[in-house]
């Protein structure tokens, strides 16, 4: 990070953790002004953890998360949630709800006893049901739709709650490879849009291909930030991930795409990845 | 501008102040159920050991009755009736907070225990300390349910609150303390122990005025609580995360939230005796008759109060062609057969889930 972006978003040496186990110690990392931010890393590695202290669902034992240079568990928890929206890698939906109930849900930061339905949550919930190409399913039980319908339900609702950030864990994990790329793409509209994504994702290549910035986590510490040309290298995916790779332009997109060697030719011959790789 | 289409039809309302939405379905399903329960009250009126027609009952509600049938109606069978559409209501309203914040349907008060922990604290107070004093019981109820509630939460707490957890400690702490009652029972003398146990089959019939009016004190004072708190509630549905993540306070909101829920129950149990099944029952009732979104408060609460009063009118009329049956009885062996059929459903969907 030797460029001089302004992160209005960051960690400043944090420690975050639950009850007993800290899952990182002194982490210090931001997330760039109006950048389309991937995390990366193995399993455990405290992507997700990181994510829910940027949100606020965790708080740091130790250190700050700073918004606008503001510690975020000094700004009023209403007015947070007017800034930051969070989509959980679980979420659940109650029994028998519609499509537009669950969205109108994420107007909830706005509404209070006597102000519950105003025209600008209306509003709010027709744009995210527009963005999301659900209005024709809007009257529908949630229960009814497909897995990728329904992460567009949970999508609209954080757009109808209309934070300039948003926070998503894992969001295409339980989805089919089309639905995984549909997601993506709309995100990426979003992020064109003007919002700041925050995503934590597994795919390597996804990252590569939608972020403009990557946040590499291994065993709690960020081990790499900044472009996805910057950072995804064969040298970082082995140290982090411990597998052996070739990084290669994506024949699409132009962006780094993590090859894995044969596993096969890594048993036999560890030291050579160049005949692992002709195989 | 288009308006949403939510899949139901919907009032939008809106003042210079204020504004809501309203779905139609649930409002006047809950309106009719309270009107129901209402009716049902009204007509227990004519019905008990001194039968009065319609002139009679009329006569005494607008005040031109002779004393003896005013004192009847107004003195003896009105804070019965009230009794009947309140208490039901206020069983709705903790089952509906209790199954909402363990996201299940099993996890009404009276299934995890607190009926049971309220029951021992009057027994304790009435056998131990000697006192049949309104508040005094009402406060050992409260106080009982309470204790009871933290006992099961502290048991079933392992990192994070799993409604499923809940419930099964809920029902074993609910056992222990039913043999603790029955052992309390045993030791007291003849007379205390017929006292407790008449109280303890669950009946309306001895609610008087006197203790009435400091329940619907109270009973005001949860139910604005549970009011300002239903939107914290409702985000909670959602998980505590997503809760977090739209500006509610979970942890404060949920200690609220489990004191109005364990109050509802309390008061019941302190002013009627332990009326089991209603809060399991009405609040899921309600949700598959209204469609609406998880346990809508409002609805469980008309529900609660037209099943209470179908079971006191109920009551009466088995009083007049067999004999007298309190109708925490009744409530106890229809919600039986309910809680049966919950049982299976919930263990098909969990085996069906592992597969």
């Amino acid at each position: 990070m030797n460029a001089p972006v302004s992160l209005p978003l960051r960690a400043e040496a944090v420690t975050i953790g639950y009850d007993r186990a800290t899952i990182a110690e002194d982490l210090t990392v931001g997330i760039p002004e109006g950048s389309f931010t991937a995390i990366i890393g193995p399993n455990g590695c405290g992507k997700s953890t990181l994510l829910r202290a940027f949100a606020r669902v965790l708080k740091p034992s130790a250190g700050r998360i700073l918004l606008e240079g503001k510690s975020i568990h000094a700004v009023p928890t209403k007015e947070l949630a007017r800034t930051i929206g969070l989509l959980p890698q679980t979420s659940l939906a109650p029994e028998g709800i519609r499509v537009a109930d669950l969205v109108a849900r994420g107007r909830s930061p706005y509404q209070s006893l006597i102000q519950q339905w105003r025209p600008s949550d209306e509003q709010a919930v027709q744009e995210a049901l527009a963005a999301t190409r659900l209005e024709d399913l809007s009257g529908r039980l949630v229960d009814e739709l497909s897995g990728g319908q329904r992460q567009r339900v949970w999508i609209a609702m954080l757009l109808a709650q209309q934070t300039p950030f948003m926070l998503l864990d894992e969001p295409t994990t339980f989805l089919d490879i089309a639905h995984q790329y549909e997601l993506m793409e709309l995100l990426r509209g979003l992020h064109g849009e003007g919002k700041t994504v925050v995503t934590v994702l597994h795919d390597l290549n996804q990252a590569a291909r939608y972020a403009s910035h990557i946040i590499v986590m291994s065993a709690g510490a960020v081990m790499a930030a900044g472009s996805p040309h910057e950072v995804l290298t064969a040298e970082l995916v082995e140290d982090v991930f411990g597998l052996r790779s070739i990084v290669i332009p994506d024949p699409v997109t132009g962006t780094p795409m993590v090859v894995p060697l044969d596993p096969r030719g890594l048993v036999v011959d560890l030291g050579d990845s160049t005949s692992a790789a002709a195989q | 501008m288009t308006l949403v289409d939510f899949g139901y039809r919907v009032l939008r309302t809106r003042t210079a102040v204020s504004s809501s939405r309203i779905a139609m379905r649930t409002a006047t399903i809950s309106a009719a159920l309270f009107l129901l329960a209402a009716s049902f009250a009204l007509v227990a009126l004519f019905l008990g050991d001194y039968p009065l027609t319609l002139g009679d009952v009329t006569a005494a509600l607008t005040g031109r009755a002779d004393d003896f049938v005013s004192m009847i109606v107004l003195q003896w069978r009105m804070p019965v009736a009230v009794s009947a559409v309140l208490f039901g209501a206020l069983l709705g309203i903790g089952g509906a907070i209790f199954q909402s914040l363990t996201r299940n349907p099993l996890g009404s008060p009276d299934v995890i225990g607190f009926d049971a922990g309220a029951y021992t604290a009057v027994v304790l107070v009435m056998l131990a300390a000697g006192s049949q004093h309104t508040w005094s019981i009402a406060g050992a109820a409260i106080g009982g349910g309470l204790v009871t509630a933290l006992v099961v939460y502290v048991f079933a707490y392992r990192r994070g609150m799993q409604g499923f957890r809940l419930i099964v400690v809920g029902i074993g702490v609910s056992a222990m303390l039913g043999s603790i009652n029955s052992y309390l029972i045993t030791r007291a003398d003849l007379d205390d122990a017929m006292q407790v146990g008449f109280w303890g089959a669950g009946s309306l019939s001895r609610v008087t005025w006197s203790m009435l009016v400091p329940v619907l004190a109270i009973s005001l004072v949860v139910i604005v609580t549970v009011i300002a708190l239903a939107p914290a509630l409702r985000s909670m549905e959602l998980g505590d995360d997503m809760a977090v993540s739209h500006g509610t306070r979970v942890g404060a909101a949920r200690v609220a939230l489990l004191i109005a829920g364990v109050a509802t129950t309390a008061l019941v149990t302190a002013a009627a005796g332990p009326i089991g099944f209603i809060a399991l029952a009405a609040p899921q009732l309600a949700r598959r008759l209204t469609g609406s979104a998880g346990v809508s408060v409002l609805a469980a609460a008309a529900m609660g109060s037209a099943l209470l009063a179908a079971a006191h009118l109920l009551s009466h009329v088995l009083a007049a062609v067999f004999r007298p049956m309190p109708v925490g009885l009744i409530t106890v062996c229809v919600g039986g057969v309910y809680l049966i059929i919950l049982l299976i459903r919930e263990a098909r969907t969990r085996s069906g889930a592992a597969r």
